[in-house]
């Protein structure tokens, strides 16, 4: 293959169906209380990855995602949407990361696999919407970072061009690659394929088959691998990252607090439509200072 | 939203209905699973593959292509210089398909198809009619695809069939001319061989859905000299410039597909099966196939005129009440949701012995112990396929109808999806075949009693307590019904017959269907009042016909011009 395009996912709880156990007494996401979703705007990343598949055969879609073993999920659906290989990253020192741990982690990730032309992220995750783990990959690998595109126009020889949303409009810029790009919602996902799901649909990662498969397990593991149907699966020491930085202990973000907010209206006043409404509006705007 | 997971029935039906046998002799006792890697394992493994992708295309027709179908319905497609154009949202609802790779359904593992059954690609035409009626007739020309499978030479199959699995391909069946649609058998549009025995077609058609296709089975008289069905072929042809499309027609409903009128001047074809089994073997596959299809699509529309009509008394407040609080109204949508799950009950019952027909059609052409379950298969499908067309279809009219009555005078206003689903149901009774017909190729059937043994073995299920009271009454029915053929037998008058007919049709409907609702009351405790509704409505319907049959009054035969001249 001669380009591969690395597709950073996330499993996240689907915080558009809220419901009254959502948050823990500590502040943090009750997981177990929310089904766990593909982060959305992630789908649009790993649509955008697919399409420069469409255009060009030579390109190689990788998907990666670090969580615990559940999030093979995420990964399983990518690979029933096109992409050709999957990674988990799972491991219990990566639990409690912030983002700085996380784009840590995943920036070893990166590094481990190799010769990458270009990496793609959602732009933000619906649990955290912090919008920070794909510039601070950018930045600890060391590469050009464009953020909030809308579309990839063109990529191969050593550059990437993009449309990328800005107030108002949008501008198009070009980068040398490897670079990081943040997706926004502005392409149509494609669904799961039919075939790729009756295929796909029993990819594993190696604990996955353990878990089930007892004595068997090496040889199940061997003929997943052989059927491109293996997710692999990377440890921190896989990884190669330091253990000071990933997890709770590479994270300096620390929650004191979680308070309810609830925000109120102020007083509103109406205005008659009329030629003397508008006159008494224009009149108290002018004697507060509102005006002139 | 999801178009699958909402559909508590269509679940149900998914859940119950009995696929073992069918899915063993499709995957040829699983071997192809050592061969494709998408194919299933076993049964387990199938019906989860079923269950996923119904709940993929669940997602895009709620999500996709229903908040497009009033757009699609409103513009349609584009005629201009013998060109079709579609609506770019149809196209949008086509790429979402294929991308989902749902182009072909049915077609075998090694033409890159899912080698599915036709009751799961009956489930995804029920709700993509749901979703956009009109679009269920570009979906459902997979059919095209499925008869060069059935019937054309390896080298068809090849030069074909991966077109029509990917969706590059779409194709059209065209067999209705200016001058003969129930009559195919006086199809005049003329086949020619040349000296290198190269086909042409010659002559016009009319009233093709998806005219435009790129890939065409017409129907054409090869036999020069000949005036009947068997002087006819099936040829395949594609889209090339002496194919032309002269105009699209302006139709009530169905506005998203392009009905085309089409001109053959000296079309390039292939022969496709034998000479002169077009119309008595190939097009009646055909035809049965999308008259499942079009039972489907009715019962698509159905549920979507249902539930609109559902929501809208719910949320409509007159004199203080919501409506459906009122008996009128509520009596109306019981009706409705009582028709609706009986038609698909009948539906799923007539898939099921269609795909034991097709797996034990084909097991038979090597294996002889085979041959009875073929043939029974057959006479079941032969006669269940037209009964479940005339009641899913004059079903979908009679709760499309309703459901226009319960809006009252917004229904009538095209702000409405209402109006929409009455003028789209309307044409499910015509089309493939009028319910009339329906009746024609059902009544055989319904003579010889093709029903019985499987009537039996639903009677003979054990019921408790009111459900057993209820299959009593039905057993009753049943006995009635025997009785009334043998008295229609006896009488030996054809006009009476045919006069008839239809009668005896719907009241065999009413006593299979019966039983039908009654097993699945035994399955889950929730359908049984839907059950009981269903036979309590059916018991004075089934008495009148069965008053007017016995009556042996011919006067209508006799005094039909005083009447029609009057």
């Amino acid at each position: 293959m001669k380009y591969t395009v690395l597709v950073f996912v996330k499993q996240v709880p689907d915080t558009q169906n809220i419901t009254g156990d959502a948050m823990t007494p500590e502040g943090t996401v009750n997981r177990s209380a929310l089904p766990a979703i593909f982060n959305p705007e992630d789908l649009n990343a790993l649509e955008a990855a697919l399409l420069l598949k469409d255009r060009n055969p030579e390109v190689r879609v990788v998907v990666a995602t670090m969580g615990p073993p559940a999030a093979a999920e995420v990964l399983r659906a990518s690979l029933c949407r096109g992409a050709d290989e999957a990674i988990l990253l799972t491991d219990r020192a990566f639990a409690g990361a912030d983002t700085l741990a996380t784009s840590y982690a995943l920036s070893c990730c990166a590094r481990k696999i190799g010769r990458v032309d270009l990496i793609l992220c959602g732009r933000q995750a619906i649990d955290g919407d912090t919008a920070q783990v794909g510039p601070q990959i950018a930045e600890k690998l060391a590469i050009p970072q464009l953020c909030y595109v809308e579309e990839i126009r063109e990529f191969g020889n050593g550059k990437v061009t993009v449309r990328r949303a800005i107030e108002g409009g949008y501008e198009v810029l070009e980068s040398p690659t490897p670079a990081l790009l943040t997706v926004v919602d502005a392409n149509d996902p494609r669904p799961m394929g039919a075939l790729r799901i009756m295929k796909y649909k029993r990819a594993k990662t190696p604990s996955e088959v353990r878990r089930n498969a007892g004595d068997d397990a090496e040889n199940r593991i061997a003929a997943l691998r052989d059927a491109g149907l293996l997710i692999q699966e990377w440890s921190a020491a896989d990884s190669g990252a330091d253990p000071s930085r990933i997890g709770l202990a590479g994270s300096p973000t620390k929650v004191k607090q979680v308070s309810s907010v609830v925000l109120t209206a102020g007083e509103s006043k109406s205005v008659e439509p009329t030629p003397a409404g508008i006159a008494e509006l224009m009149h108290e705007l002018i004697s507060d200072h509102t005006l002139g | 939203m999801n178009f699958y997971t909402d559909n508590k029935d269509l679940q149900f039906t998914l859940d119950h209905i009995d696929l073992a046998e069918i899915i063993k002799l499709r995957e040829n006792n699983f071997a192809f699973a050592e061969e494709f890697a998408s194919a299933p394992t076993d049964c387990e493994d199938a019906i989860d593959n079923y269950r996923r992708i119904l709940n993929v295309l669940g997602e895009i027709c709620a999500d996709k292509i229903e908040p497009r179908s009033r757009t699609v319905d409103r513009e349609g497609p584009h005629f201009e210089n013998n060109t079709v154009t579609y609506h770019p949202l149809t196209v949008a609802n086509l790429n979402d398909l294929n991308r989902a790779q749902l182009s072909g359904v049915m077609l075998p593992h090694r033409f890159g198809g899912l080698n599915f059954p036709a009751t799961i690609y009956t489930m995804m035409t029920e709700m993509v009619s749901r979703a956009d009626a009109s679009l269920q007739n570009l979906f459902g020309l997979q059919d095209i695809g499925e008869t060069i499978c059935e019937f054309g030479s390896e080298e068809q199959k090849q030069e074909f069939l991966p077109g029509f699995a990917s969706g590059e391909y779409d194709g059209a069946m065209d067999l209705t001319e200016p001058d003969y649609g129930s009559d195919l058998q006086s199809v005049r549009l003329r086949a020619w061989q040349d000296e290198n025995g190269q086909w042409y077609l010659n002559g016009m058609k009319r009233f093709i859905t998806n005219g435009c296709a790129k890939v065409h089975l017409v129907l054409a008289r090869s036999e020069e000299g000949s005036a009947d069905g068997r002087g006819l072929s099936m040829f395949i042809c594609r889209a090339c410039p002496q194919l032309v499309v002269r105009r699209i027609e302006d139709k009530l409903g169905i506005h998203g597909v392009a009905t085309c009128e089409l001109q053959y001047n000296d079309v390039p074809a292939q022969l496709c099966g034998k000479r002169r089994f077009g119309l008595i073997k190939y097009v009646m596959s055909l035809m049965n196939g999308a008259r499942v299809a079009i039972s489907a699509q009715a019962v698509g529309i159905a549920e979507a005129a249902y539930r609109d009509a559902r929501k809208y008394a719910a949320e409509r407040v007159q004199f203080k009440k919501s409506i459906d609080e009122f008996p009128a109204v509520y009596d109306m949508l019981a009706s409705m949701k009582t028709r609706l799950t009986a038609a698909r009950a009948l539906l799923y019952e007539t898939t099921r012995a269609v795909d034991l027909r097709t797996e034990y059609t084909h097991l038979a052409e090597n294996d002889p112990a085979a041959r009875d379950q073929a043939k029974y298969y057959s006479n079941l499908a032969a006669v269940l396929t037209p009964m479940c067309k005339a009641l899913a279809t004059e079903t979908a009219n009679k709760v499309a109808y309703d459901g226009l009555q319960i809006h009252g005078g917004a229904g009538y206003m095209r702000d409405f999806n209402a109006e929409r689903f009455y003028r789209d149901a309307r044409i499910t009774n015509i089309y493939e075949g009028t319910t009339q017909l329906q009746i024609i190729a059902a009544i055989g059937g319904v003579m010889q009693r093709h029903n019985d043994t499987r009537i039996n073995e639903l009677l003979a299920l054990p019921l408790e307590g009111r459900l057993a009271e209820l299959r009593d009454m039905v057993r009753d029915l049943h006995k009635q019904q025997q009785e009334t053929v043998a008295f229609m037998a006896e009488l030996k008058d054809p006009a009476y017959h045919d006069l008839m007919a239809r009668s005896l049709v719907e009241m065999e409907t009413m006593v299979l269907v019966s039983l039908l609702l009654l097993r699945d009351a035994a399955l889950d405790d929730s359908r049984a009042a839907i059950a009981e509704r269903y036979v309590l409505d059916s018991l004075p319907e089934f008495a009148a016909r069965r008053q007017r049959i016995l009556s042996g009054d011919r006067s209508l035969i006799e005094r039909k011009q005083d009447i029609l001249d009057y």
